[in-house]
């Protein structure tokens, strides 16, 4: 219930509104945790939000946050010496990647965070990374593309919207999904998984891409995202349905996820 | 041991001798209220409610019943979950560091007197649903519940249905259980009274009393009995549930929301309405911040909000939330129904809106299609 002081030891600038901030404790340090969760960072006095944790090791916690409120915007122009606090971590993460069988990541803009400690625990010749932004300006962990690809993974990138001196693709993340030869479900070889994040209606159309294109619809994982003040299932904001998505989730199976996410203003 | 006691004086001050601070019903201002008392003689004693869609209206009794009125306007979660809450405080160093102080003060320890069978049930959902919460706890675990049970249910009350009353006895939770007697007249009433913890053995042992003689026990179990028969409502038959689940998407949705003026009153007087915001404030140097958590309704635009717009924006959509997470989603989140039937969202919606109507024409209308 009570944030921990965590200081920014780096901070690094990803895009125009989006920042990706280091942070060591200044005393305890949160429990240990699992790809897909997430904490609730506190800027001094301003308010608390729920923020997906995007790497760290060890005692570090790595965020990356977009600033579109006034808590995100503080947590955003925290400079390198400052303190946040940190509660956490909550929420079930993303499914353990299966021993065999292709693993398809499929991110949508700053969704590619919570998907990042994913990426790296799964780096290898079975793992394809589709990464979709509104534009060049808006990609994330771009210096890491490179790295990933030497480790083996196949990495593809899309924009909606080209600006000058793009070469890439264009086109919404899905329409990467033909570049990924993803072998069909049979019972001679092990089922692709699929880990989708992004904006609501982009998780929704690829999940339906992916179970499209072969993948169990079992095994494919989106996180979803509701208002929390408290991360533990006392406040009731962030109720979808059934759910209590910073308890149940925010990570749960797409099938489940659909039939949520298809009633409007559940 | 069923005891008989002629006065709840006794009663009060052994509680008030215990350190407890007594909270009981209180007649204020055309309502019956929960306040601290002093003195029994404090209690509403004469006084019934009529109550209906919409309509809550204090009546003369013909006797001197002190718990002869049904739910009122105030549920106990305000003294266990209270409306304001200050969670920590913090202060921040020259070095940019703070250190966050959770309030340390010893939980007020509470005595509910005449606490019914529907608000019992409510107590123990929520006991439930805000149990990792420390401060509840805490307060929760220092309290002392003398319960009372309904042998006059209301028009608006469907106990029975929800699975909640009238008998105090089916509902884990009290110390102590009451059952008042009243003859019309001046004659004071007659209380049977049956310790259900070692507290409330405790407690019962230090207050004046005669055994309780058969026939006394006997109309009271009969008078408790027959309150089942008597509730003015009652939810609709079958799975809820499944119902709502399959229900999302009825036009009926639409004539609730012509009628809901989304005032959030049903979440404030309802007694399982746990839902709670928190607010980060500082002084004016910037440097000493608090933490405050308040209620919220789900019935506010602003409970949903993300970046880019509120969730649910429409009244169909927030009156939705509200009845089938209560009926529906709280099974399966909390393993149970959220409601006990106690009426007072009924009473005090300033239009008239009926949970039990809206759930029945929810049901004939996914019998329908």
């Amino acid at each position: 219930m009570i944030p921990l002081p965590y200081r920014v030891v780096h901070r690094h600038e990803e895009t125009a509104d989006t920042v990706t901030l280091r942070l060591e404790p200044v005393g305890d340090g949160l429990a240990a945790w699992s790809p897909g969760q997430f904490t609730m960072v506190y800027a001094f006095g301003v308010g608390e939000i729920p923020v997906s944790i995007s790497g760290g090791s060890g005692p570090i916690i790595q965020h990356t946050v977009r600033a579109v409120g006034a808590v995100s915007r503080a947590i955003c122009d925290a400079p390198v010496g400052s303190v946040l606090g940190l509660r956490g971590p909550f929420g079930h993460g993303w499914p353990e990647q299966p021993p065999e069988g292709e693993v398809i990541v499929l991110a949508g803009g700053i969704g590619l965070a919570p998907l990042r400690p994913l990426i790296l625990a799964g780096l290898g010749q079975r793992l394809s990374v589709l990464i979709g932004a509104r534009t060049p300006a808006d990609l994330i962990f771009t210096a890491e593309y490179d790295q990933w690809r030497a480790a083996g993974a196949r990495v593809l990138v899309t924009v909606d919207r080209a600006t000058a001196g793009w070469t890439g693709h264009v086109g919404v993340v899905t329409t990467l999904l033909n570049q990924v030869p993803i072998t069909a479900c049979d019972a001679t070889r092990p089922p692709p998984t699929g880990y989708v994040c992004g904006p609501e209606v982009m998780m929704r159309l690829g999940a339906e891409a992916l179970a499209a294109a072969g993948v169990p619809p079992e095994r494919i994982w989106v996180s979803l995202e509701r208002n929390m003040h408290c991360g533990i299932g006392l406040c009731g904001h962030c109720q979808l349905g059934p759910l209590l998505v910073c308890r149940d989730g925010p990570v749960i199976d797409a099938g489940h996820a659909a039939r949520l996410l298809l009633t409007r203003e559940l | 041991m069923t005891a008989l006691l002629h006065t709840l004086e006794p009663l009060v001050a052994t509680l008030r001798a215990e350190g407890y601070t007594v909270i009981g019903p209180r007649e204020r201002e055309g309502a019956i209220v929960l306040d601290v008392i002093d003195s029994a003689a404090q209690l509403p004693s004469g006084w019934g409610v009529q109550t209906g869609p919409g309509v809550y209206r204090l009546r003369r009794r013909a006797d001197r019943a002190v718990f002869g009125h049904s739910a009122g306007p105030q549920a106990w979660k305000r003294f266990l979950h209270p409306p304001r809450e200050r969670l920590w405080a913090a202060d921040r160093d020259p070095d940019g560091t703070f250190a966050v102080t959770a309030s340390d003060d010893p939980p007020p320890r509470y005595a509910f007197l005449g606490v019914r069978a529907c608000d019992l049930r409510a107590i123990a959902i929520q006991d439930r649903v805000l149990g990792a919460s420390p401060s509840y706890t805490a307060r929760r675990q220092a309290a002392f519940i003398v319960a009372v049970n309904c042998t006059e249910p209301s028009a608006t009350c469907f106990c029975a249905s929800a699975g909640a009353g009238p008998d105090v006895e089916s509902v884990d939770g009290a110390d102590l259980a009451l059952t008042e007697l009243a003859e019309p007249g001046e004659t004071e009433p007659l209380y049977v009274a049956v310790a259900l913890s070692p507290a409330g053995r405790d407690v019962l042992a230090r207050v004046p009393q005669t055994p309780a003689p058969p026939d006394v026990v006997a109309v009271a179990r009969k008078a408790v009995t027959a309150a089942t028969d008597h509730m003015g409502r009652s939810l609709p038959d079958g799975d809820l549930r499944a119902m709502l689940a399959a229900t999302l998407d009825s036009p009926h949705w639409e004539d609730v929301a012509a009628r809901c003026l989304t005032c959030a009153n049903c979440t404030l007087v309802c007694p399982t309405c746990f839902c709670t915001s928190v607010t980060d404030t500082t002084d004016l140097t910037g440097d000493h911040a608090e933490r405050w958590q308040t209620w919220a309704s789900c019935f506010d635009v602003e409970f949903s909000y993300l970046h880019g717009g509120s969730v649910r924006t429409s009244a169909r959509s927030r009156y939705r939330q509200w009845l089938t997470h209560k009926l529906g989603t709280w099974h399966d989140q909390f393993g149970e129904s959220g409601c006990v039937g106690c009426g007072r969202c009924i009473a005090w919606c300033p239009a008239g809106i009926d949970i039990t109507a809206e759930a029945r024409a929810l049901a004939s209308a996914g019998a329908e299609s």
